[in-house]
């Protein structure tokens, strides 16, 4: 019997998680390390004991995530996730000529609508001359490149790009929300994780900064955070999320590997079409297109099968229209509608995947004999 | 064990705060956006906490916009009325006691060219309405006055200050951080358009406030992204723990509102009654939320007598101001004198508080000011 015939209670009881990258769950250190944090609540600006010991946990924690994460050296400023963190760094620089990748989340693209978009190839790589053409115009210039993309798992070669924006004067941001914890973090002057997103609590993520001396606050308050970012600090955010990098390994990455190659095949084998195949992409992540079915029936479908997947970025799957990511890479509008995205992570197993691909032909097959 | 009173800093959690919070951390992971089953189960928490963040005020649910805190809230009140504020309206009147995201956020948008009015106060903290109405003009977009202060406690009449801005046809903002959950609040008795809360006064998690924004206000958005929240004002993904942690200490605040008022009343009077030793308390001692005291203590060495009470965890003032070793700009803003103004206890209680520890708190401060001027004398 096919998945598609289960009934929905019963798929529910073995529901399989595949939106990984619209969040995580928490990992069972982070989920004590909040708990612990939030019964001894003290301010850590205040500077009596309670207040003083808050404040040494605070440092402990951004020191704990520099080290997991090797961002030894920049000073890490905590916000309340990642779309405060990347507005931080694309506002808090003045009088920069701003260039963001065409790729990039919205939160890139909104904060700075008025910014120069950076075409992306077929493969969702940014186009380098391009780059190198664009940052010739002169004017110092601040440029935003996502390390791997949310929606189609696409790395940039984020350390290359660094390089000749460097050698014109530039600086470069780069948001590593989806790589953070699966990847090495690349050399840029600005770098942007999110806590939710790698097993840690929402609420919480971070601005990774080299050049620190060049930015000034965007949410003003307190003075807190050397000054960068004003607000109470959200401790046992801050502390989940270092006990969740700390906990962290890139083990289950090999395995998430081995199942994607399998699933993509299957998948291709059965009509589906696998978008930024050709480049480098992220282990966990698949875009993939049902020719015929559009995104959003097939989630509902898959949902009553008891798969939770989603059709791109989850801020922006209760919007109709096809996926900015896609369109950027040159993908038709009525492909890009029949595109879910499929992403795994360390609890994901082999038997959900396999239930997935059969439940996938299962749908594909009906659509073919309808 | 040292005594905490310091609640205007941060609140201890509630247990049943907490309890409500957990099923987020665990099985209700998904991201309340996303459209499936993880998802809708982490959004379930989320109407219920808006409508509890709403009825404390006399609201609707379509008011809450849910943020990281009220910092982030005030930021978005100032910086976002200014800028959708009509042609013409290019000014924010305020007071020189307002908690410092507020006036820094007021200094941020002079830097690009907008204009402010620094509104000084009585010497018992309370604005002057007739300062205020001179003040007022048709080139003003914003009013922005704190509810309650978080160093001196004084609650400032908004009902006036609504009416008054109203009349001259700009927006009234109110920092409810200390006051939201405490007092009764109506956004319409009192002429407030855009209110802002915090979760972790009013014994709920850090990480979380709101800006509740009357409907049909127009207001710039700081935060752009994904547009999650209020049709697009707030983006970034949202913490369904943090939300319904706030929509639980909400909920119990409409519940506690007046047991813990008495509570804080009797803690008032009694550490009033043991403070033998000559002191001067700042601020209307009339108009006020009395679970704050902030008293100063004449010919006192104000960092000695911090450390004399080791054992007792208050502040000189606003927490992140103390950490900077800043002074007061809202004792300044009173008239105290700089010496005065570094010998001075700000005191908070609440809920946890006993009697006990205002009973011991009381003998320390007493036996540390009478020791320090029996030395002197």
């Amino acid at each position: 019997m096919s998945m598609l015939n289960t009934s929905a209670e019963a798929a529910a009881d073995r529901r399989v998680y595949l939106d990984w990258n619209a969040t995580a769950p928490m990992r069972a250190e982070a989920q004590a390390a909040v708990t612990r944090e939030m019964e001894r609540w003290a301010n850590p600006s205040s500077v009596y004991a309670e207040g003083r010991a808050a404040k040494g946990r605070l440092e402990d924690a951004r020191d704990e995530i520099a080290t997991a994460l090797g961002l030894i050296g920049a000073q890490l400023v905590f916000t309340s996730g990642g779309t405060e963190a990347l507005a931080l760094a694309l506002r808090g620089l003045e009088g920069m000529r701003v260039l963001v990748s065409a790729a990039e989340h919205s939160a890139v693209l909104e904060a700075v609508p008025d910014a120069e978009r950076l075409p992306v190839g077929a493969d969702g790589l940014i186009d380098e001359d391009h780059l190198r053409r664009a940052l010739r115009d002169g004017g110092s210039a601040l440029v935003a490149v996502m390390h791997a993309n949310n929606e189609t798992g696409v790395i940039q070669p984020v350390g290359r790009i660094a390089d000749i924006v460097r050698d014109a004067g530039g600086l470069t941001l780069s948001d590593c929300v989806q790589s953070a914890g699966k990847l090495p973090l690349p050399p840029a002057d600005m770098v942007v994780v999110s806590g939710h997103k790698l097993g840690g609590p929402p609420g919480v993520g971070l601005l990774a900064v080299r050049c620190a001396e060049r930015l000034s606050a965007v949410q003003k308050g307190g003075g807190q955070e050397r000054g960068l970012r004003g607000g109470t600090e959200n401790l046992p955010a801050i502390c989940g999320m270092a006990a969740a990098v700390t906990a962290a390994d890139r083990k289950w990455l090999s395995d998430a590997a081995a199942r994607q190659a399998r699933m993509e095949a299957a998948l291709i084998d059965g009509g589906g079409k696998v978008f930024g195949k050709p480049a480098p992409r992220l282990a966990n992540t698949t875009m993939v297109r049902m020719p015929g079915i559009a995104a959003s029936s097939q989630l509902m479908q898959f949902d009553l099968a008891g798969f939770s997947v989603s059709s791109g970025a989850a801020c922006s799957s209760g919007k109709v229209g096809a996926s900015h990511v896609l369109s950027a890479m040159g993908v038709g509008a009525e492909a890009a509608r029949e595109a879910i995205r499929v992403s795994t992570g360390w609890t994901t197993t082999d038997e959900g995947i396999e239930r997935f691909i059969e439940a996938w032909h299962a749908l594909a097959e009906r659509r073919r004999a309808a | 064990m040292s005594i905490y009173l310091d609640y205007q800093a941060t609140t201890p959690l509630d247990p049943s705060v907490a309890k409500a919070m957990q099923p987020y951390w665990e099985e209700r992971f998904g991201n309340p956006h996303s459209e499936h089953r993880h998802g809708w189960t982490a959004a379930a928490g989320i109407d219920k906490a808006r409508r509890d963040v709403a009825a404390l005020v006399g609201a609707d649910e379509d008011w809450v916009v849910f943020t990281s805190g009220a910092t982030e809230a005030n930021n978005l009140a100032v910086k976002g009325a200014l800028e959708a504020a009509p042609d013409g309206r290019r000014r924010v009147v305020t007071l020189e006691t307002e908690h410092s995201c507020v006036l820094e956020s007021v200094r941020a948008m002079e830097a690009r060219g907008y204009s402010a009015t620094i509104l000084p106060v009585q010497a018992d903290g309370l604005l002057s309405l007739d300062d205020l109405e001179t003040a007022l003009n048709e080139d003003v977009a914003l009013v922005s006055v704190m509810a309650i202060n978080n160093e001196i406690g004084v609650m400032q009449p908004l009902s006036d200050v609504g009416r008054l801005a109203k009349a001259a046809g700009a927006l009234f903002h109110t920092d409810a951080a200390q006051a939201f959950g405490k007092v009764p609040l109506d956004v319409d008795a009192l002429g407030i358009d855009l209110l802002s809360v915090s979760g972790h006064k009013i014994y709920g998690p850090k990480g979380i406030g709101a800006l509740l924004v009357r409907p049909g206000t127009a207001l710039a958005p700081q935060l752009h992204g994904g547009g999650q929240e209020g049709g697009g004002l707030r983006s970034g993904t949202l913490a369904p723990a943090l939300v319904a942690g706030l929509g639980k200490a909400a909920e119990l605040a409409a519940e506690r509102m007046d047991s813990d008022r008495a509570h804080v009343e009797r803690l008032w009077a009694r550490m009033l009654s043991a403070l033998t030793e000559g002191h001067i308390v700042n601020g209307s001692v009339a108009e006020r939320w009395r679970g704050n005291l902030n008293v100063s203590f004449p010919g006192i060495d104000g960092a000695r007598l911090i450390a004399d009470l080791r054992r007792l965890s208050v502040s000189s003032g606003a927490a992140c101001a103390s950490a900077a070793g800043r002074r007061s700009h809202v004792l300044e803003a009173l008239g105290v004198p700089d010496n005065l103004a570094r010998a001075t206890l700000r005191m908070g209680w609440g809920r946890q508080t006993t009697t006990e520890d205002i009973d011991a708190a009381a003998d320390m401060i007493c036996e540390a000011v009478a020791e320090q001027r029996r030395m002197a004398a």
